[in-house]
């Protein structure tokens, strides 16, 4: 019986973290020692960091992903539709390790010229997993 | 000698002409018979998937392997065309085996073929859009119709072309834009 109500009791208490699984999965990927803070408002200033292009004009993660992070982005150069970054409305986002990483490594590369750090990965996807 | 005398006449009331095989060989004659129609449709799911959420998936037909070997290099990749396009090394080379394995040089769909023919020897071209035969099968649709914001660029197949994903190019499929139906 008392085995039982531990079932229970772990269910309930793992439901609301199920819901959100995939932003804190991510975040538990690159943080793998747990040794890192992870702070929204870092990767909201990464997000919006001006950095200037190959092409000479300014670029920061908003001229493909938009300034709703609700609404659907618009890639600068193909005009592809890019779907909306915010968990809340696009509940496929940061479910997928293997997309999340290589976003990551071509989004990083062409907004700041270098790959992205773990530290800078978390504080993004922290700021992101708030929409 | 009655029936295949039918089928002659059959033959020849639609419109059919055997091509000279003068220049190309027999090899080439024999080809037309086992030519299939348009351009072989994307049955790849990564690749549809990788090349295509950025872009239209182009068929691997429209290009020789040898093209595609250049655009698929992994370094190549981190300078698409001006784009940051990496790929897990294990995603690259099975799109670049299953575009390799479906290039224009190995297909018998009409379009690869016209592709290949229209290529100079040794030309190796990154740009679909650049490829003569593609050049030539657009160059009457006037320039404004295409730069607009609506098509952007030749790049952009499925804006006019609605059955492109399907690999259907025929003119009864395009539909410009601001323009609708076009007529030849």
């Amino acid at each position: 019986m008392k085995k039982f109500q531990w079932l229970i009791c772990a269910i309930f208490l793992g439901l609301p973290a199920l819901g959100q699984a995939g932003v804190g999965e991510a975040i538990a990927h690159y943080n793998p020692q747990n040794n890192l803070s992870v702070n929204a408002e870092r990767g909201d200033a990464l997000w919006h960091k001006k950095n200037t292009g190959e092409d000479g004009k300014e670029r920061d993660c908003t001229v493909c992903h938009g300034d709703d992070l609700k609404k659907p982005g618009k890639h600068i150069k193909t005009g592809k539709v890019i779907d909306p970054m915010a968990p809340s409305v696009n509940k496929d986002r940061y479910t997928d390790l293997e997309k999340v990483e290589k976003w990551f490594t071509r989004n990083c590369k062409w907004t700041y010229g270098r790959e992205c750090t773990n530290q800078e990965k978390v504080d993004l996807l922290k700021y992101l997993s708030q929409f | 000698m009655k029936k295949s005398a039918i089928l002659l006449s059959a033959l020849l009331c639609a419109g059919f002409v055997p091509p000279s095989f003068a220049d190309d060989g027999i090899s080439s004659w024999l080809s037309f018979f086992s030519r299939k129609k348009e351009i072989e449709p994307v049955t790849d799911a990564s690749y549809q998937k990788e090349c295509g959420s950025c872009h239209f998936a182009y068929q691997p037909g429209w290009l020789p392997e040898e093209s595609w070997r250049k655009l698929l290099d992994a370094k190549a990749l981190s300078d698409h065309f001006g784009e940051e396009a990496e790929l897990p090394e294990q995603t690259r080379q099975h799109i670049l085996d299953y575009a390799a394995n479906h290039a224009a040089d190995k297909s018998s769909y009409k379009r690869s073929k016209k592709i290949m023919a229209s290529l100079t020897k040794g030309e190796v071209p990154t740009r679909i859009t650049e490829v003569a035969y593609i050049r030539r099968k657009h160059h009457e649709i006037p320039a404004d119709l295409i730069k607009g914001d609506k098509v952007k660029s030749l790049s952009f197949c499925d804006a006019c072309h609605t059955k492109a994903a399907q690999g259907a190019f025929d003119a009864d499929t395009v539909v410009i834009p601001g323009k609708g139906k076009w007529t030849w």
